[in-house]
């Protein structure tokens, strides 16, 4: 396969975590490594495992299938394949393909000599997974607190597990992660109009540069963060997103049973005003 | 001047995480699961708290059964002016009163409603008032066991030896606002008790409570469809109303509810049932016995609109989804189980 121009200064030999030389190669565009025969050993077993435990379902439905964690009464213990066993299987599946390819994309920055940005912020989407079917159930003690396989029976969950708090919108953490999801996507919304209007001039004039962009931003609202900083802020709205919902949920149910709206009687109850 | 204000900030931040973190619980939790596998239909409770809970709502000990005389209270000339339990033993009859003493006025004894000089004297408005709630906790015991099945009430499942349940409702319009071409609240916006603490609206029960009321505002259609549906303040008070039976109960929505579709039967805990039946009987007590109480009150019994006091879930409950963890008392009072006239 044709390599691209730029291709061969990163094509280097080293940087391994594990395995030395032995996998340190490239199939076509694309590095193999330790942790890239671990992906894909675990994504196919991952996936060969919900397609056998979707065809011992009642559907083929993509919507309706439904691969559900056990039953609280199997606790942290293993359950039997039909009853959530499945869920378990495909659960550590997915943790082990998540994991190795974060850390397949360590390597990746070990040979381009670059920082762990992306390792980094994937990290946090896996942080996010890993809170919701494994920390939280071991909090609970029972892995059948973990959400279920299926793209509209993990939506059930999502809101059966708020209404267990009467009214999710006043947890607090919550509160915080949907203000910083919504930031993300104005702040992407900002910079994606900033970016296509300075490379989309009218006919007849020259592309503009990041200048022109930090004019733009310094006349409207008084500051202009920069061509770096809007990167920057990206990776931290996002991943602060990431982060504070995967803490609304962890302290749903291990530190707080009640209704998340009598969380704010500490508030209420400061001897200022109580 | 810079670090003043740092120093000051730090100070403020850490008083209040150190206010808001002494709040939190801990795990270990209990959990039980009140639905298909993986629904998320689960009830998590503090042990500890749960603890708390119990030893709050104990059933006293009922007295040894009454050695009946064979004599009924209306053939007996020592009783006169009994309107409602003139047909059980004269022994039964005292015993309950002793009873309906211990349950309501520990404090104050039998002369919290009657006088002494004249134990059948109406003069004594509590005793008036006294005379239909024993009505009333017959029709509860006899029409309304849907809702209370064979577990029955007697007066300690609301009054836990206050001569004023704990729990009553009146009806409420919030405190004084401006009024004219001012922003109305609409009756929400809030932190209140009655609805969890939440910023619903704070008087759910005047709607959802009247007679004829129906909970009518989950969407019956995927998509929305031209026929109007219901008002964003409808759905707001429904929501108060049911948070206040979860928080009367101590449980949460999926104890009857599956969330996917709150209005489908079919999908919900049988729980569902009894609770239906529930707000139906509140309905029946507040229109048909506390309504006729009205005139009989004294102003100072009354809510700040003049209105009777009346029952809600929490009255009853108490926080236990079966008052008093299901323990009868009912069972040792059959007087109490005799349907009115």
């Amino acid at each position: 396969m044709a390599m691209l121009s730029f291709e061969k200064k990163y094509r280097v030999r080293g940087g391994t975590l594990i395995g030395g030389d032995l996998f340190d190669f490239w199939m076509g565009p694309f590095y193999v490594g330790f942790f890239g025969v671990l992906t894909i050993f675990f994504a196919a077993f991952g996936t060969a495992m919900i397609v056998y435990a979707a065809s011992q379902g009642p559907t083929w439905n993509i919507f309706q299938i439904n691969i559900a964690p056990p039953d609280l009464k199997y606790g942290l213990g293993m359950a039997p394949l039909k009853e959530g066993g499945f869920w378990q299987v495909i659960t550590v599946s997915a943790i082990g393909a998540f994991v190795s390819w974060a850390l397949r994309e360590v390597e990746i920055c070990r040979k381009l000599g670059i920082g762990y940005h992306v390792p980094i912020a994937f990290s946090f989407a896996i942080g996010a997974y890993v809170t919701l079917v494994v920390i939280r159930p071991i909090l609970l003690g029972a892995w059948g607190h973990g959400f279920p396989y299926g793209i509209i029976s993990h939506l059930d969950w999502v809101s059966n597990v708020g209404y267990q708090y009467l009214h999710f919108h006043y947890n607090p953490a919550h509160m915080i992660a949907v203000s910083l999801f919504f930031t993300t996507t104005m702040a992407l919304g900002l910079h994606g109009a900033l970016v296509l209007s300075a490379t989309n001039p009218q006919k007849g004039e020259p592309v503009k540069t990041a200048e022109h962009e930090n004019s733009f931003f310094r006349d409207t609202i008084g500051y202009s963060i920069g061509t770096l900083g809007i990167h920057r802020l990206g990776l931290f709205l996002a991943l602060g997103a990431v982060f504070f919902s995967a803490v609304c949920i962890v302290i749903s149910g291990p530190l707080w049973t009640k209704g998340w709206p009598e969380w704010w009687n500490w508030w209420l109850d400061l001897p200022i005003w109580s | 001047m810079k670090y003043g204000l740092a120093f000051i900030a730090v100070i403020v931040g850490s008083l209040l995480t150190i206010a808001m973190m002494v709040h939190w619980e801990r795990p270990p939790m209990a959990s039980t699961q009140l639905g298909p596998r993986g629904v998320g239909m689960v009830w998590t409770q503090n042990p500890r708290t749960k603890a708390i809970l119990k030893s709050k709502n104990i059933a006293p000990e009922s007295d040894p059964p009454a050695q009946l005389s064979g004599i009924k209270v209306k053939d007996s000339p020592d009783y006169q002016n009994v309107k409602v339990l003139g047909d059980i033993d004269v022994e039964e009859f005292n015993r309950l009163m002793g009873a309906i003493t211990n349950w309501i006025a520990p404090d104050e004894g039998c002369t919290y409603c009657h006088n002494p000089e004249n134990m059948a004297d109406d003069g004594l408005y509590t005793k008036v008032v006294a005379r239909r709630m024993l009505q009333m906790t017959r029709q509860i015991n006899t029409m309304w066991t849907p809702h209370v099945q064979q577990t029955g009430v007697t007066c300690y499942t609301c009054h836990r030896g206050n001569p004023v349940p704990a729990n009553i409702w009146f009806k409420n319009d919030g405190p004084p606002h401006a009024e004219g071409m001012s922003a109305s609240r609409q009756g929400e916006g809030l932190a209140s008790k009655s609805v969890g603490m939440t910023s619903l609206p704070y008087d759910p029960f005047t709607t959802l409570l009247a007679k004829g009321a129906q909970i009518r505002v989950d969407g019956t259609t995927a998509l929305p469809t031209d026929r109007p549906g219901a008002s964003i303040h409808d759905t707001e008070v429904t929501y108060g109303l049911m948070i206040h039976m979860s928080e009367a109960l101590g449980v949460n929505c999926t104890f009857c509810h599956n969330s996917r579709q709150f209005a489908s039967w079919s999908e919900s805990r049988p729980q569902r049932v009894p609770a239906w039946h529930g707000l139906r009987m509140v309905t029946d007590l507040n229109e048909t016995f506390m309504a006729s109480l009205q005139g009989t009150f004294p102003k100072n019994r009354l809510g700040p609109s003049g209105d009777v006091a009346k029952v809600n879930c929490a009255t009853c409950h108490q926080g236990v989804n079966k008052p008093l963890y299901g323990v009868s008392m009912a069972k040792d009072y059959p007087e109490l189980r005799i349907a009115n006239p």
